[in-house]
């Protein structure tokens, strides 16, 4: 009997939850709100434009799932993926040991060096000698934050950030002296008239496979091992298609797959 | 207030009723539930930065807290018996101040005048910048402003409150207006604002998180550290619940303890 | 701050307004939306403190005790992953399906169980404050304790109860703010993407701060007009008005 009103109950709230939720059930890709050019950013009339947009978009297509994106901030991505809130992270999060041990990861659909910059008027290179004393700045729960703890921590002081649009913020401000991150990212940074006036590139870091990892891959739940396969097979379809290519040169001119 | 003079031991048996003791027993069942089933194996690593944390939110809250006091003082002031060209830009800074989110007026200073930087050269050349560059300056501002803001208007309503008999009394007896402001304004304005004050604080306390958003680490901020390096999502926000209960407890307990000693009898 | 002030602010799309203006609306209708939940859950949990059992009344106090003591950052980050997690838990346990809860239901939710424990006490002082003759004379006169709520307790705590009630509601707008920290779209996260879009991160924090001023503003115009109703008949209390 009480068994039968608590399942009662639950229907109510089922009734009631259940009339604000979708009736279909669209794969839920997660990404961070924030700007992220040439990957992602918002525009004027509300909506998200970017590569990767347009590679989830392609992959989607592919896949013949209905995606939707759904808006988490960076550091709540990992939990939201795992409690099912949503279904897939696709916001250029790096295939990396530290996170396999909570989720899974796609193949890898680009891979590109990473970067440090600083002011202008500074000049020194991306090895801890060159970073000594100085303020570095990276955005919080990512490979480089990993990488900066490991390599310049000695060296320099490190300073973390919600998103990366506000390290770049600060490093124009002058309240840092350099930050690391993807040197695509970095670069559309230093083309806008903000980057242009304040910073230039200082180097590329030394690689460390271990940290960095082998380039960027779309984050899974590990049970989900049938999207994983969808995923994974439609990256491969739009790399042999012409797809991916079309894309990417709108936006670069050379090919960010890497090696 | 009557049970304060209850003996102790009848003060205890009619707090710990039978219902009491079942509920406590379910609470504690609850803490050995979490204690055992989740996951508190980080613990040991992030203690010291825990304890840093605690220890910056509170430096935050007392010196917020204040300097805050101590700006809302002449801003009751002005509001409640000054010339107009002193109330009105009271008056229009406790209304801006109440009437927008603390996070956005944080951000506004913090990310705000960052931006404007760039224009003025001469300020990464001035004595102020080793300052300006760090984001613990932008917290106090931002966290004291608003809590001159809530607490001038408190501070406004105690010093129009004072009975105007009590102040004509010290004019009197010869009192210049300094001392009669410090003798007998001053401290009625203060008690009577006392019992807000504790609820101001501990309002205070709960905004202190915001600062994390700004790259100062306080105790919330260690939380997120956790959070974020170990993909553990519950245990360090219970923990941190937790320690902001505690906080609370001992602003509360501390001003009870203020009042007390402070004689109620108004005149 | 390379393009124009009016050209950034724009409500049409080359300018951010319309996105400004869209937080706003989302911010309003959150802020709504935990307004009248909590002031639900705060006449149940007034209704539970003053007439309810022991138990009832400790449970409601540990409630109202904890929201009041820990930010709303941090249950927001609670009840926003685990609340959401918790709810999908329990419908599988049921048989359902899990259930997709969107960032509005679940903003409303949050700040919902947090203004639900400052209305509790709110609501509690006020139903208080009703002088206790007036709920004599209505039982004398044998009203059943549903009329008795109805035209005796409501209308008559209602003075005692809106000036508490308002401070809440300025307070809902203003808590709106925080779930920008959860990535929901709301005014001051459309504001942050704006300003990191564009890099008049000055321009646009002054811009939202002036739409929230404008809420409060003309809430406090209307709050004015509902107290003078609510106080019509009763005596003018002694150095009450401002």
């Amino acid at each position: 009997m009480r068994n039968m009103l608590i399942k009662a109950a639950a229907a109510a709230a089922f009734a009631v939850v259940g009339a604000f939720a979708a009736s279909a059930e669209p794969v839920k890709v997660g990404f961070s709100p924030e700007p992220y050019p040439p990957f992602f950013s918002p525009d004027a009339s509300g909506n998200w434009t970017g590569w990767e947009v347009e590679i989830i978009n392609a992959i989607c297509a592919e896949a013949k799932l209905e995606c939707e994106l759904t808006p988490i901030p960076w550091d709540g991505l990992i939990p939201a993926l795992t409690s099912k809130k949503i279904d897939a992270i696709m916001n250029s999060m790096s295939i990396t040991e530290e996170r396999k041990k909570s989720i899974d990861f796609s193949d890898k659909y680009y891979n590109t060096p990473t970067a440090v910059i600083g002011p202008k008027d500074q000049t020194f290179d991306a090895t801890p000698e060159g970073l000594k004393g100085k303020i570095i700045g990276v955005q919080v729960s990512t490979t480089h934050a990993a990488y900066v703890k490991k390599h310049f921590a000695d060296a320099a002081e490190i300073k973390e950030y919600q998103t990366q649009d506000e390290a770049n913020q600060d490093l124009a401000a002058g309240r840092l002296d350099a930050t690391q991150a993807d040197s695509i990212a970095l670069d559309a940074f230093l083309k806008t008239d903000q980057g242009k006036a304040c910073c230039d590139l200082k180097g590329m870091v030394a690689e460390d496979l271990e940290i960095l990892g082998p380039g960027v891959g779309a984050g899974l739940r590990k049970e989900d091992t049938e999207l994983k396969g969808k995923i994974n097979a439609a990256i491969k379809a739009i790399r042999e298609n012409g797809t991916y290519e079309a894309i990417t040169k709108k936006y670069f001119d050379f090919d960010i797959y890497g090696g | 207030m009557t049970a304060i003079s209850l003996p102790v031991s009848v003060r205890a048996r009619s707090w710990l009723k039978p219902h009491r003791i079942a509920l406590l027993a379910v609470a504690a069942g609850l803490v050995v539930t979490a204690a055992l089933t989740m996951r508190w194996d980080w613990l040991a690593r992030y203690w010291d930065l825990a304890l840093l944390g605690i220890w910056r939110t509170i430096w935050i809250l007392v010196v917020t807290t204040v300097l805050g006091f101590l700006l809302a003082v002449p801003l009751g002031l002005a509001q409640a018996a000054g010339p107009r060209y002193l109330a009105l830009p009271a008056r229009v800074f406790c209304t801006v101040i109440r009437g927008t989110p603390l996070l956005l007026q944080l951000w506004l200073l913090y990310y705000g005048l960052g931006a404007l930087f760039p224009q003025f050269p001469w300020i990464r050349q001035s004595e102020l910048w080793p300052y300006l560059r760090q984001a613990w300056p932008y917290a106090v501002l931002a966290l004291t402003l608003s809590y001159a803001g809530y607490e001038g208007e408190v501070m406004r309503g105690a010093f129009a409150g004072v009975p105007r008999g009590q102040l004509e009394a010290a004019r009197a007896f010869g009192m210049s207006r300094w001392k009669i402001f410090r003798r007998i304004w001053m401290p009625q304005a203060t008690h009577r604002a006392l019992p807000t004050l504790a609820g101001e604080t501990v309002l205070q306390l709960k905004a202190t998180p915001l600062v994390a958003t700004i790259t100062v680490i306080d105790v919330y901020a260690v939380a997120s550290k956790v959070r974020q390096e170990t993909f553990i999502t519950y245990e360090p926000l219970l923990l941190l619940a937790l320690v902001y209960l505690t906080i609370t407890g001992i602003i509360v307990f501390l001003f009870r303890r203020l009042e007390a000693r402070i004689p109620s009898r108004l005149g | 701050m390379q393009s124009g002030l009016f050209e950034l602010l724009s409500p049409n799309p080359p300018g951010w307004g319309g996105n400004l203006l869209r937080g706003l609306a989302n911010s309003l209708l959150i802020a709504v939306g935990a307004f009248g939940l909590g002031n639900l859950i705060g006449i149940a949990g007034a209704w539970g403190k003053l007439y309810g059992g022991p138990i009832v009344r400790d449970l409601l106090e540990t409630y109202t005790t904890v929201v009041r003591a820990v930010p709303e950052l941090v249950l927001i980050l609670l009840l926003y992953y685990a609340g959401t997690d918790l709810i999908g838990r329990l419908l599988e346990a049921f048989g359902y399906q899990r259930i997709d809860i969107n960032g509005l239901v679940a903003g409303i939710g949050v700040l919902g169980v947090v203004q639900g424990a400052y209305s509790t006490e709110v609501l509690r002082g006020a139903i208080l404050a009703v002088p206790q003759g007036q709920i004599e004379a209505a039982r004398a006169f044998g009203m059943s304790p549903c009329l008795m709520l109805r035209r005796i307790t409501l209308p008559a705590m209602l003075p005692f109860a809106i000036p508490g009630l308002a401070n809440l509601w300025l307070i809902a707008t203003k808590d709106t703010a925080l779930l920008a920290i959860v990535g929901f779209n709301e005014l001051t996260q459309e504001t942050r993407q704006a300003a990191g879009a564009t890099k008049a991160y000055f321009t646009f924090f002054i811009a939202a701060g002036v739409l929230y001023l404008a809420v409060s503003l003309v809430s406090n115009v209307f709050i004015g007009r509902i107290e003078r109703w609510a106080r019509r008949g009763m005596p003018a209390v002694a150095g009450g008005g401002r």
